[in-house]
């Protein structure tokens, strides 16, 4: 494998990486964890715990995918390995 | 026209439409059976994605299991979407790039072993398996209801129907099918989702409406929506509808590895991988694993929505209100035996408590062919009444069902709902049954046993196995091991502790061995499969460290990486080829070549 290649390769996993840490963070973390700590805020009605355990983390996970899909794309240009 | 005449309409027209669109994209080659000729768009893929994956259980049973579970609900929320995330990021561009027909096909070529791809084709049919029997008691529950026909014929019609279309059109007829499908149920989902939260809280927003307000006019005007339902809750001796674990004795691990298991299972599960085999390139796959998100996330950013307002809407119309004054949604779904009452106190009033009110499901007493009737014209039961003050059954699966009724919506809507109950269990039953034939007659009967098969000859087996696990899904689905949810749950289970973890290892560690490959799958299924037998079946206690069967999956996966690790380890590395393919998966580029075999 070039140079080139395994850099794509670590530069792919870096974003990976973190993008999954945010995943987890936001439904174990916020979610399930720190759950009961978040519902002493309320947003509107909402314990803020519950609504990221119902809502907040879906539509994050909506919105990691989207970015994920953007820096690959940008990290597929510039490795000139897009198709 | 009445809820029944309506119900027909819908039902009657989109049957066509599927039909329809079967006979436009039917197909007579194996890669149009198999991967629709892989040239769905990523949008239509991602549709095509979300009805394939949202199942009877997602859009029959989600809600009423929130509803009666409250926060908890979350897991099953949290699990069925965040698989996405690892789907998109960990598996369907490299699948994509690889670019053949099925799972068992990546498993058999990158362990250059066909004792790999039995086993993977083996977990592939058992876990599509486990899964198809809840949609095809989801077509039952519908159809007998709705249509007013008995349980078990409504799953034989439902059978014949996806008999047509899948083994007509094969995954492009399935894929363009699906596309309808999503566009049905969703449609289907919300207008009532809307009309129900208009109604309560005043606001057009499902998601927002859950979180408001309830409007004037009905009981507890301008509290929270919530917050009555946790008072509610209370004063009934429930669990508050929004109460974490902290107050509920739960184990926090257990919890973890529940909404754990179901996300690995969802990116595990094959019928939703075989779905990114369809689009042109690795950049389309990653996009449609979003757009598949962002279409589930409609329906289940609604769901808890509904929950909310089906319990808020049921206890305010059925408990401590006389029978004889019961709503007609009430003595509708009576009729199928999806809801009961007993009065246990002799007052002729419903009191709804926590806790059974009998053992079982409803077993009314018959003579002369008709149900016996009570003092206050209740059907009386066989079933052994409980202790507990509770008079009321409520079965979960109606929920959603019943909810344009319980809100006192239009006939029409509720028309509506069935159509789109049917196209949720049709649409996943379908794509199931496609992940199971294709593993039968492609992995085995013309990898396995017959590679020198004609086009023609692939075709025909596929169509016949399609044929024959319907036969079977119908089967489970008249005999149910459990209530939809939780059969599928167990599906999950199994695809995370097989496949998931075979295919991870596979693209991101090169030196992974076919021995250890096939030691770490067997090991993760036979830990899984047995520890859900053991559990649910055999009345043996949790004894792994308290894992409930819908959170074992995850220590089947655990079990499962180990072991592919360790055995990788001391047996002779991977192939200088495969170490190649290995490499070439990780690239994007070429994604159009090397498709076809």
């Amino acid at each position: 494998m070039s140079k080139d290649r395994k850099e794509y390769w670590r530069k792919n996993l870096r974003i990976m990486a973190w993008l999954l840490a945010i995943w987890a963070f936001v439904s174990y973390g916020l979610g399930i964890i720190l759950v009961n700590p978040l519902n002493h805020i309320h947003l509107g009605g909402f314990p803020l715990g519950f609504w990221f355990a119902q809502q907040g983390s879906i539509y994050v996970f909506v919105l990691l995918i989207l970015i994920y899909c953007k820096l690959m794309r940008k990290l597929d240009r510039e490795y000139d390995v897009d198709e | 026209m009445g809820i029944l005449g309506w119900t027909y309409v819908f039902v009657g027209v989109t049957f066509a439409l599927y039909i329809y669109i079967a006979w436009r994209s039917r197909v007579s080659d194996t890669k149009g059976f198999y991967v629709a000729g892989m040239g769905v768009p990523p949008v239509a893929n991602g549709m095509a994605t979300a009805a394939d994956w949202m199942s009877a259980a997602s859009f029959i049973s989600m809600a009423g299991l929130i509803s009666f579970l409250g926060y908890p609900g979350a897991y099953y929320l949290m699990g069925w979407t965040g698989g996405y995330v690892l789907l998109a990021l960990l598996l369907a561009p490299y699948l994509r790039k690889f670019g053949k027909y099925t799972v068992p096909d990546f498993v058999g070529d990158r362990y250059y072993s066909n004792a790999a791809r039995l086993v993977a084709a083996a977990c592939t049919v058992f876990v599509s398996y486990t899964y198809v029997c809840g949609q095809m008691r989801g077509v039952g529950v519908v159809f007998s209801r709705f249509l007013e026909v008995d349980i078990n014929t409504g799953v034989i019609i439902g059978m014949c129907i996806v008999f047509i279309y899948a083994a007509l059109g094969g995954m492009k007829g399935i894929t363009w099918t699906q596309v309808c499908q999503y566009c049905v149920l969703i449609t289907a989902y919300l207008i009532p989702a809307i009309a129900i939260s208009m109604k309560i809280t005043g606001v057009p927003i499902p998601q927002i409406g859950f979180g408001s307000t309830i409007a004037a006019g009905h009981p507890d005007a301008g509290k929270y929506l919530l917050d009555t339902l946790n008072i509610i809750a209370k004063d009934l001796g429930f669990v508050q509808y929004t109460a974490t674990f902290a107050t509920v004795n739960t184990n926090m691990l257990n919890v973890l590895c529940i909404t754990f298991a179901l996300m690995v299972g969802t990116a595990g599960l094959p019928h939703v991988i075989i779905r990114f085999y369809t689009v042109p390139g690795v950049r389309q796959a990653r996009a449609s694993a979003g757009w598949a998100l962002l279409f589930i996330a409609i329906l289940y950013t609604t769901a808890p929505a509904v929950a909310a307002f089906a319990r808020y809407n049921m206890v305010n119309t059925l408990n401590d209100k006389p029978y004889i004054e019961r709503p007609q949604w009430y003595t509708n779904w009576q009729k199928p035996g999806l809801v009961a009452w007993v009065d246990k106190n002799g007052d002729g009033i419903i009191q709804y408590r926590p806790g059974a009110a009998f053992v079982g499901r409803p077993n009314f007493k018959m003579a002369d062919g008709k149900r016996v009737l009570g003092k206050y014209g209740q059907p009386l039961l066989n079933n052994k009444i409980t202790t507990n003050k509770n008079e009321l059954y409520v079965d979960r699966d109606i929920m959603v069902l019943a909810s344009p009724e319980i809100g006192g919506l239009s006939a029409w809507v509720v028309g509506l709902v069935a159509a789109g109950g049917l196209a949720a269990a049709l649409s996943t039953a379908a794509g199931l049954l496609l992940a199971v034939s294709s593993s039968i007659s492609h992995d085995f009967y013309y990898r396995i046993i017959n590679p020198q098969a004609t086009e023609k000859q692939r075709v025909l087996v596929a169509r016949i196995f399609i044929g024959l696990a319907i036969v079977l899904a119908g089967y489970f689905g008249i005999y149910p091991p459990a209530f939809v949810a939780q059969v599928v749950a167990f599906a999950f289970g199994l695809a995370a502790s097989s496949i998931f973890p075979v295919i991870l290892l596979g693209i991101f560690y090169k030196k992974t061995t076919r021995e250890g490959a096939i030691c770490g799958m067997v090991a993760g299924i036979l830990f899984t499969g047995i520890y859900i037998i053991q559990t649910k079946f055999m009345g043996v206690g949790n004894w792994f460290l308290g894992i409930t069967p819908e959170g074992i999956g995850t220590i089947g996966m655990i079990i499962n990486l180990v072991i592919t690790l360790v055995v990788s380890s001391f047996t002779k590395e991977p192939p200088p080829e495969i170490q190649e393919l290995v490499e070439s998966v990780r690239i994007p580029r070429g994604s159009g070549e090397a498709t076809d075999h």
